[in-house]
Formats: structure tokens, C-alpha cells, sequence
């Protein structure tokens, strides 16, 4: 069970990318939020047979992740990580949606593959921003963000800690199965029925520790409200930065940016 | 200053499945005195200081802390007071990196981000852990870790000090680090340990807990020579105050 050791172990290496220090960091968390809103917004809200138009939307994660010198190989690596639950969702689609839509050389493309191709490309752009936000601003910042932008309180607080909890639930995880592991002598597990004591025991085992984390966080003074260092302050800078990327978010969105720069193009030559 | 005193009566705790972990314990420790809770495996140690600052509420007794009964309404206000070290130091440690989880309480109590440095700073220096601020909790060692929970319950500047078997996992110099951080803590200290060592040198009382219950209550010394009674209770001298294995003189 390496495996979910060094699963968690890399999530949590997003929220130490969190604590680097680049252009894209120092900028207020809201600013960074709010983007990302318009961002998966304007991803989502296509149609469903949309599939050119959604790559020019690259370019946000890409000069986003660059900018904040986050490490491209290990976000691939876990963005790659939602294709096959896309897949699923997507899975039906071709065989229920047999009609052409487009022709690829001598093969007739269904509708259906269209869409399915769709929602993956989409899965990919949002999470893979949401990923982006995270490590370059830290979930804590996040959710502060989300508060000062009027979200409500217990909310916000939520939100906070159903993260820790996925660390915790995938922590005791990890260690509940390397004991099995240890203990099974290299066979492959003892059966379907020590994996169901194991997940009943991981419940209440998870329960437990969220109930003396939360404890402890009680008993520093935790009344419902995330302070950090310094507030940083909505400027120029940041409302520059929220309006530009947004404009080309809609544009991109309005105007098949592929088709605009053919006919752009087309209107130039005559 | 009263406000230090904490008073246990009647105290009777059954856990939901059945387990009767206390049953009648009775004490009151008094501002400033360092006290430590031993007993066998089992015996309730971290049942009885889990009621303290109410992560446990007692199944039947009363639980004072200074002039407040613990209540849920004066709760918040005794956590502040009461700062508590868990046994498993996992469960104290929550936030992305060593700094941000020492800074976590200071914040809370509303200093500015100055003197939030300065006081982290101050509590990683005293344990030992400075080189450790950037460090992500989890990839701590146990030692490690424990001296980061200590630190986080010190930024606090509590008034009592409760402690579930803080030198568990320390190595030697870690140990007399924290002993010596003990020693220099004047407000009222409670912990559980079974090193008995450590007991001798910085507890003038002793409570046992046998089953659940106060076997005995009293100063430590007199405590540690009474081996009926520490053999009843599954515990041993400690060593400084048994012969020297090499050649058989006592100290
Ligand atoms: N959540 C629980 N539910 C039921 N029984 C429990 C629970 N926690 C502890 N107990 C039982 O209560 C008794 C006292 O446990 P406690 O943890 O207080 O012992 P301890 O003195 O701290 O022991 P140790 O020296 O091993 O830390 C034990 O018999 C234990 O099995
Ligand atoms: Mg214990």
C-alpha cells in the first residue's frame, strides 16, 4: 500500500507548494479565486458537442503554473488522475449517441465520442485549475478568500474541513493497510472479509482523530475564523489581473477562437 | 491566584461501550504544584486528564477548574487556560507546516503577525525545534513531532500545564530538555508518565491510579518507598532509587 502513502504524501505537497513565494502567490487570494470562477464558468457552460473551443483555454493553467513556478511534471501526473473518472462519466455517450458529427480522414466521428472527448478535456481544464489555485495559494488562503468574498462563515469552515479530513480518512487509510499488509505474509490480503472489518475500523478509526484534531484545535482558540499573517489587500494589481484574464475567458467563450482567427484571417485576404 | 486550582470530586467515567475507566476520583491540586498521575496500562491516566479540559465529559462528579465548574459555557474560556499535550502528538498537529501550526493559537488569541513570529520563534527555540519551521508536520519523526505539540500548547502561554506522557519517544537530550523546561514552568503542571525518573525529579506529589480508582495520593518520595503498594499497582522504583546494578550500593 506504497501507493496510497504516496498519494497522500503528493497531495500534500500542494500545500507546500502554497507556501512558495512568486509573482502569482503574492497576489490576493481573492483576486486568484475569483478568476478561477470565471474560468470554470466559462469552461462549463458550453455546449455539449463543444471540443476545439476548449483548448485555446489552456493557455490560463499553463501561463498560471508557469508564472507561479509550480512543478509541471507533478501536476500533470496528478491532473492525469481525474481522466479515467471522466471517462466513466463520459463512458455511455458513444453508445448511446451513434450519430455523425464530423469526419476524421474515412472515419465518421459519432456525436457521442464528441461529447465524451468534451467532458474529459473538461474535466481536465477545471480541475487542473482548481489544482493550480491551490498551489499557488493554499487551500487556508482559499477558503479566507472565499469568506472576505461573502461567502458564509460555516461554509467556508466546512469546506476547510472536509480537506483535512480527506488527509486524515487517507492517512489512517495507509496505515490500517500496511498493518494488513505486514501481517498477511505476502499473500494478496486475507480475503473480501478483513478488507470489511478494515474499512468499518477506518471509519470510526477516521471519526475518532477528526473529533481530537478538532479538540486541539478548540483548545487553541479556534472560534470558527482562519487568521494569517497579513491581509493582502485587493489593488490595481489585482483587479488588472481579474479583469484581463476574465475578458479573455468570455471572448474565448463567445467566439470560437479558432474559427475568429479564419475568419479574421479571411477578412484580411479579401 | 485562585484561578490555578483544579478540583476533581466524585469523578466516574463509563465509556459508551460499557468500560468503567474512573470510578470516584477525588483531588484537588493547588496553584504552581507539579503533580504526576501514574498507573499501570489501562489504569485511566489519559481518561482522567482528557476530563480536564473537556474533550471528556464526566459521567457523574464535578470538574473545577480555578472558580469556574466546567461547564459548556466556561468552556472556551478553560481551554485557554487548561493547555493540554495528547498522547498521540498526530492529533495535535493539523495545519501545512511547523510555523503555521505553532501560529495557529497565537492567532487565534489575537496577536498581529509580529509578535506571532517572535512568540513561535520563542517556543521552537525552547524545545529544540527551530530548524524545523518549514517542515511539513507529517514528515517529522515521533521525537520530533512531540516537541512540535509541546511547542504549539506553550505558544499559548497556558496557566496549567497537562501533559499525557510527554517524554514517550524524546531521546535522551530531548528528555532533559524538556525536563528542564518543566522545571522552569511556575504554573501548575499534571502529566501521566511511566517514567518514573522523571516523576521523582519534578513532582513533589504523586497521584496513583490503580483500576480506576485513587490508590494513593501523596509526596513522591514517600510514594516510591512504599513497595507493597507499588507492587499492588503494577509499578516499579524508579531507577535512580533502586541499588546500582554494577555494584549493589544504593544511592
Ligand atoms: N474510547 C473508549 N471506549 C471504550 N473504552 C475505552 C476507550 N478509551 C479507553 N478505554 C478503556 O478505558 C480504560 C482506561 O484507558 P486509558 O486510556 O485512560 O488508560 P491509560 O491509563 O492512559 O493507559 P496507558 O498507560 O496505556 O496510556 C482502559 O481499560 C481502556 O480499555
Ligand atoms: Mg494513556
Amino acid at each position: 500500500m506504497r501507493a496510497i502513502d504516496g498519494a497522500v504524501a503528493d497531495l500534500k505537497r500542494l500545500d507546500l507548494l502554497a507556501t512558495g513565494d512568486s509573482v502569482m502567490h503574492r497576489l490576493d487570494a481573492r483576486a486568484k479565486v475569483l478568476t478561477t470562477l470565471v474560468f470554470i464558468i466559462s469552461v462549463v457552460s458550453f455546449g455539449r458537442y463543444e471540443f476545439t473551443a476548449l483548448f485555446p483555454f489552456f493557455i490560463y493553467p499553463v501561463v498560471a503554473a508557469s508564472l507561479a513556478n509550480l512543478p509541471g511534471g507533478y501536476l500533470i501526473k496528478k491532473i492525469a488522475m481525474v481522466i479515467p473518472f471522466a471517462f466513466v462519466v463520459g463512458m455511455l455517450n458513444p453508445l448511446f449517441d451513434r450519430q455523425p458529427m464530423a469526419q476524421l480522414g474515412p472515419l465518421a466521428v459519432s456525436g457521442g465520442w464528441i461529447s465524451c472527448a468534451s467532458i474529459i478535456v473538461r474535466a481536465v481544464l477545471t480541475v487542473g485549475a482548481a489544482f493550480i489555485l491551490v498551489g499557488m495559494t493554499g487551500f487556508l488562503s482559499v477558503c479566507q478568500a472565499l469568506e472576505r468574498l461573502g461567502t458564509p462563515k460555516p461554509f467556508t469552515v466546512q469546506l476547510l474541513f472536509l480537506y483535512r479530513y480527506i488527509f486524515v480518512l487517507t492517512e489512517e487509510g495507509a496505515r490500517a493497510s500496511r498493518a494488513r499488509e505486514l501481517r498477511s505474509c505476502g499473500r494478496k490480503g486475507l480475503g473480501l472479509s478483513s478488507f470489511g472489518s478494515l474499512i468499518g475500523h477506518l471509519l470510526i478509526r477516521t471519526w475518532l482523530r477528526a473529533e481530537r484534531i478538532h479538540m486541539a484545535m478548540l483548545a487553541r482558540g479556534f472560534t470558527g475564523e482562519f487568521h494569517s499573517g497579513q491581509l493582502t489587500r485587493f489593488g490595481a494589481r489585482e483587479l488588472f489581473f481579474v479583469l484581463g484574464w476574465s475578458a479573455l475567458f468570455v471572448i474565448l467563450r463567445l467566439e470560437n477562437a479558432a474559427s475568429f482567427m479564419g475568419r479574421l484571417l479571411a477578412g484580411l485576404l479579401t | 491566584m485562585s484561578h490555578h486550582i483544579v478540583e476533581v470530586k466524585h469523578l466516574h467515567h463509563v465509556y459508551p461501550d460499557g468500560t468503567v475507566a474512573l470510578r470516584d476520583v477525588s483531588f484537588t491540586i493547588h496553584h504552581g504544584e507539579s503533580v504526576a498521575v501514574i498507573g499501570a496500562n489501562g489504569a485511566g491516566k489519559s481518561t482522567l486528564l482528557l476530563h480536564l479540559n473537556g474533550y471528556l465529559s464526566p459521567t457523574s462528579g464535578e470538574i473545577r477548574i480555578g472558580d469556574f465548574p466546567l461547564t459548556r459555557k466556561t468552556l472556551p474560556e478553560i481551554r485557554r487556560t487548561v493547555g493540554m499535550i495528547f498522547q498521540d502528538a498526530d492529533d495535535q498537529l493539523f495545519m501545512p507546516t511547523v510555523f503555521d501550526d505553532v501560529a495557529f493559537g497565537p492567532f487565534n488569541l489575537g496577536l498581529s503577525g509580529e509578535e506571532v513570529k517572535l512568540r513561535v520563534k520563542d517556543v521552537l527555540e525552547q524545545v529544540g525545534a527551530t530548524h524545523l519551521l518549514g517542515k511539513p508536520p507529517y514528515h517529522l519523526s515521533g521525537g520530533e513531532k512531540k516537541r512540535v505539540a509541546i511547542a504549539t500548547v506553550l505558544a499559548m502561554s497556558p496557566d496549567i500545564l497537562v501533559m499525557d506522557e510527554p517524554t514517550s519517544g524524546l531521546d535522551p537530550y530531548a528528555r532533559r530538555q524538556l525536563l528542564g523546561l518543566l522545571r522552569d514552568f511556575h504554573h501548575t503542571r499534571i502529566f501521566t508518565s511511566h517514567d518514573l525518573d522523571m516523576v521523582l525529579e519534578l513532582c513533589e506529589r504523586t497521584i496513583i491510579l490503580h483500576q480506576g480508582r485513587v490508590k494513593a495520593d501523596g509526596p513522591t518520595r514517600r510514594i516510591f518507598g512504599d513497595d507493597a503498594l507499588l507492587a499492588e499497582c503494577r509499578l516499579e522504583k524508579p531507577f535512580s532509587m533502586q541499588g546500582c546494578p554494577v555494584c549493589g550500593s544504593r544511592k
